[in-house]
């Protein structure tokens, strides 16, 4: 029988590829292989980890060595009836979908890529175009089975250890391996969307259209151009969808033709072409306006259609900036924050605003709570971008708002903690730390 | 799918292949005994394969490198109702500089890999010329296109087994019934999990689709994927004076 073990790889990289320490890395296939992974005395530490989706270091762990999950995506269990799912953490959401659209069921919601593991979707406690009205996915766990190098294997409900629960839920990955998870799917009526695109002038006309969308659309979400200033600073498009009951269920297709090979060149992405693309993007799809029929693919998963687009951002690679605001500050930090942003003339072509719903989160590190959370790529110039970064989060502080630890390679503990208050309570397995985890807690 | 791949015997069903293929024969409701030593694991594949759409799927714990090819066998068809294919995948690398030294260590690749590989194929094969129809689908490596410094005894061993199911292709051929050799390229599974991996590796996903075809038509020989057709018939063609210089 083949137990696997710990192979140093220069492959393993975080979705912004600014990091590139070596990982020792094991690609375990079987539950029974992880409790001498967990013990394995040749690296000091170790971290589950699923697709790499995260954006920075959350999901390296260079001091010691990762347990690769995504050869564990066996399903164990499907009621088409019920909509309870239960799989290995290894399974993608893209393995889920295929799976259960044709039997009319999907994802209580979704991040902007099918190409996340159920485990990584689960430790940080992912969020999608639907959280208000379906919250953030720890919402619809039902239960999960976790292996800690402390305790041994154990079923986690919300009911029969609500601590362990609440620490696992956005927990990182830190409080032990999620071996498999329960999940409740939401029904749907067919595998399209009614999409109406509203293009918006400027920043303040975001609020009421998001306001007024929120009883009557299931999915809410703005792309918002970063670059443009003065009068039609913070303009962008807005869009709104729900779900069409047509029975027509067509998969998702993940052969894509389109796919970056190679880094880009450094200079790729520069004001002007960023400019020139936001300028485009929102000419394009001020012409789209209106109401159209689009399948979930191109809706929720616009950027998976081009296979590797992070290398776009070449060698150095790419920061994201990912924060919410509470509601009674966001509309003044929210303007601070695309002001300092515009001015920086670093901002990229993929923002995205949102507005978050009430519904509580279940994980003490979760990110998702009510207010609005904006997200924007940087390419990673060092101290440039570290600095903005900084002047970021002096608003984001001020509004007493919280940072993504999912989308973070940089922020700092003080940060952290203020995003977390919480986090004193955290169970963490003492047999696993991060890059991240350190950084934030040193 | 027609009815012809709806019960199958996989040997060795833990295995990366093996695990990939089955899925796709699952999506047509295929039937399923999955053979392989670990219990855990066979009952983690099975309840996949059946989520994924298999009409059943058998745990059958076994050492099929020690088992009774021919008794074991009957029982299974009896426990599926027929033979429509047979997968053998299961097999070891061995340590080539250790089974050097140790002739046993040699010994028992060449019983896992060969001996007990070539009573299941035979057993296999007797089934299908009796009933004249179905297919034996058996993994092998291009490490046994030509015997190589670094692993000869493992490449011996799948060269040994190819012959074997040539044969046996060669025979079923005439009646109706197939026998098809899997010539696997660098795959990256576990087995080969410390090797360092280049472009020319693959995913076991990524060959499966054509393993599962090759139930219904294809072979006697089917290189995966199937450029390693063409770097096959160099490295088999090469001449002992440049082959001689190759460390590989």
């Amino acid at each position: 029988m083949i137990q696997s073990s710990f192979v140093a790889r220069d492959d393993a990289l975080s979705w912004g590829r600014v990091m590139r320490e070596r990982q020792k890395v094991a690609h375990p296939r079987f539950c029974d292989e992880l409790p001498s992974l967990l013990r394995d005395p040749s690296a000091a530490s170790k971290l589950p980890v699923g697709l790499l989706r995260s954006y920075g270091d959350s999901c390296l762990n260079g001091a010691g060595a990762l347990i690769e999950m995504c050869g564990l995506d066996r399903f164990m269990d499907f009621d088409a009836e019920t909509g309870v799912l239960r799989a290995e953490a290894g399974v993608s959401l893209s393995e889920l979908l295929r799976l259960s659209v044709p039997k009319g069921w999907f994802a209580p919601t979704t991040p902007g890529t099918r190409f996340v593991t159920l485990g990584g979707a689960l430790a940080n406690d992912v969020h999608g175009k639907n959280h208000h009205r379906a919250g953030s996915i720890g919402r619809h766990v039902r239960a999960f089975g976790l292996l800690r190098s402390d305790r041994g294997r154990q079923t986690v409900t919300p009911q029969n250890d609500p601590e362990l629960f609440a620490s696992t839920i956005g927990g990182l990955g830190l409080t032990g391996i999620v071996e498999w998870v329960e999940l409740q799917l939401a029904r749907i009526g067919g595998a399209f969307l009614d999409v109406e695109i509203i293009p918006y002038g400027k920043l303040e006309d975001f609020w009421p259209l998001a306001e007024e969308s929120v009883s009557d659309y299931e999915h809410t979400v703005a792309w918002i151009d970063c670059a443009s200033r003065g009068e039609k600073s913070g303009r962008g498009i807005f869009s709104r969808a729900n779900w069409i009951a047509d029975s027509a269920y067509d998969l998702h297709d993940d052969r894509s033709w389109k796919r970056v090979f190679i880094e880009a060149p450094g200079m790729a992405l520069n004001r002007l072409t960023v400019g020139a693309f936001n300028e485009a993007y929102h000419r394009a799809n001020s012409a789209k306006a209106g109401k159209s029929r689009q399948h979930y693919a191109p809706f929720f998963y616009p950027l998976d259609a081009i296979g590797g687009w992070n290398k776009l951002y070449g060698r150095r690679g790419m920061l994201q900036y990912q924060c919410v605001v509470p509601r009674e500050t966001q509309r003044d930090a929210i303007r601070a924050l695309l002001d300092v942003i515009a001015d920086s003339g670093q901002a990229s072509f993929l923002a995205v605003l949102k507005t978050f719903g009430d519904l509580p989160s279940p994980g003490l590190l979760s990110f998702p709570r009510p207010g609005a959370t904006l997200a924007l790529d940087f390419p990673f110039r060092g101290d440039t971008t570290l600095k903005l970064m900084a002047r970021l989060d002096a608003i984001v502080a001020d509004a007493g708002g919280a940072l993504y630890p999912a989308k973070d390679g940089r922020m700092s503990g003080d940060m952290f903690r203020r995003s977390f208050p919480k986090w004193g309570k955290f169970m963490k397995d003492p047999a696993l730390e991060s890059d991240f985890w350190r950084r934030v807690t040193q | 799918m027609t009815d012809r791949s709806q019960h199958i015997v996989i040997l060795g069903a833990a295995s990366a292949i093996a695990e990939a293929t089955a899925r796709i024969w699952a999506q047509s409701g295929a039937s399923f005994v999955l053979v392989a030593r670990d219990t855990s694991r066979l009952e983690a594949i099975a309840a996949n394969l059946k989520t994924r759409g298999a009409k059943e799927a058998v745990a059958w714990p076994l050492d099929c490198a020690t088992a009774d090819a021919s008794a074991e066998l009957d029982k299974m068809i009896a426990a599926l109702g027929g033979l429509d294919v047979l997968l053998l995948a299961y097999g070891d690398l061995g340590d080539q500089a250790e089974m050097e030294r140790n002739p046993e260590a040699a010994a028992k690749l060449i019983q896992t890999n060969f001996t007990s590989a070539a009573a299941w194929c035979l057993a296999a094969t007797a089934v299908l010329e009796k009933q004249r129809e179905g297919a034996l689908i058996v993994i092998g490596s291009v490490a046994g296109d030509r015997g190589r410094r670094s692993n000869f005894i493992y490449g011996a061993t799948k060269g040994g087994l190819a012959r074997l199911v040539e044969g046996a292709a060669h025979k079923l051929a005439p009646i109706g019934a197939r026998a098809v050799l899997i010539q696997p390229g660098f795959i990256d599974t576990p087995m080969t999990a410390q090797i360092k991996k280049g472009p020319l590796w693959a995913k076991p996903e990524q060959i499966a689709p054509a393993i599962a075809a090759s139930a219904q038509n294809g072979g006697p020989i089917i290189y995966v994927p199937g450029f390693w057709r063409l770097i096959m018939l160099v490295i088999r063609n090469l001449p002992t004076f440049v082959f001689n210089k190759l460390n590989i």
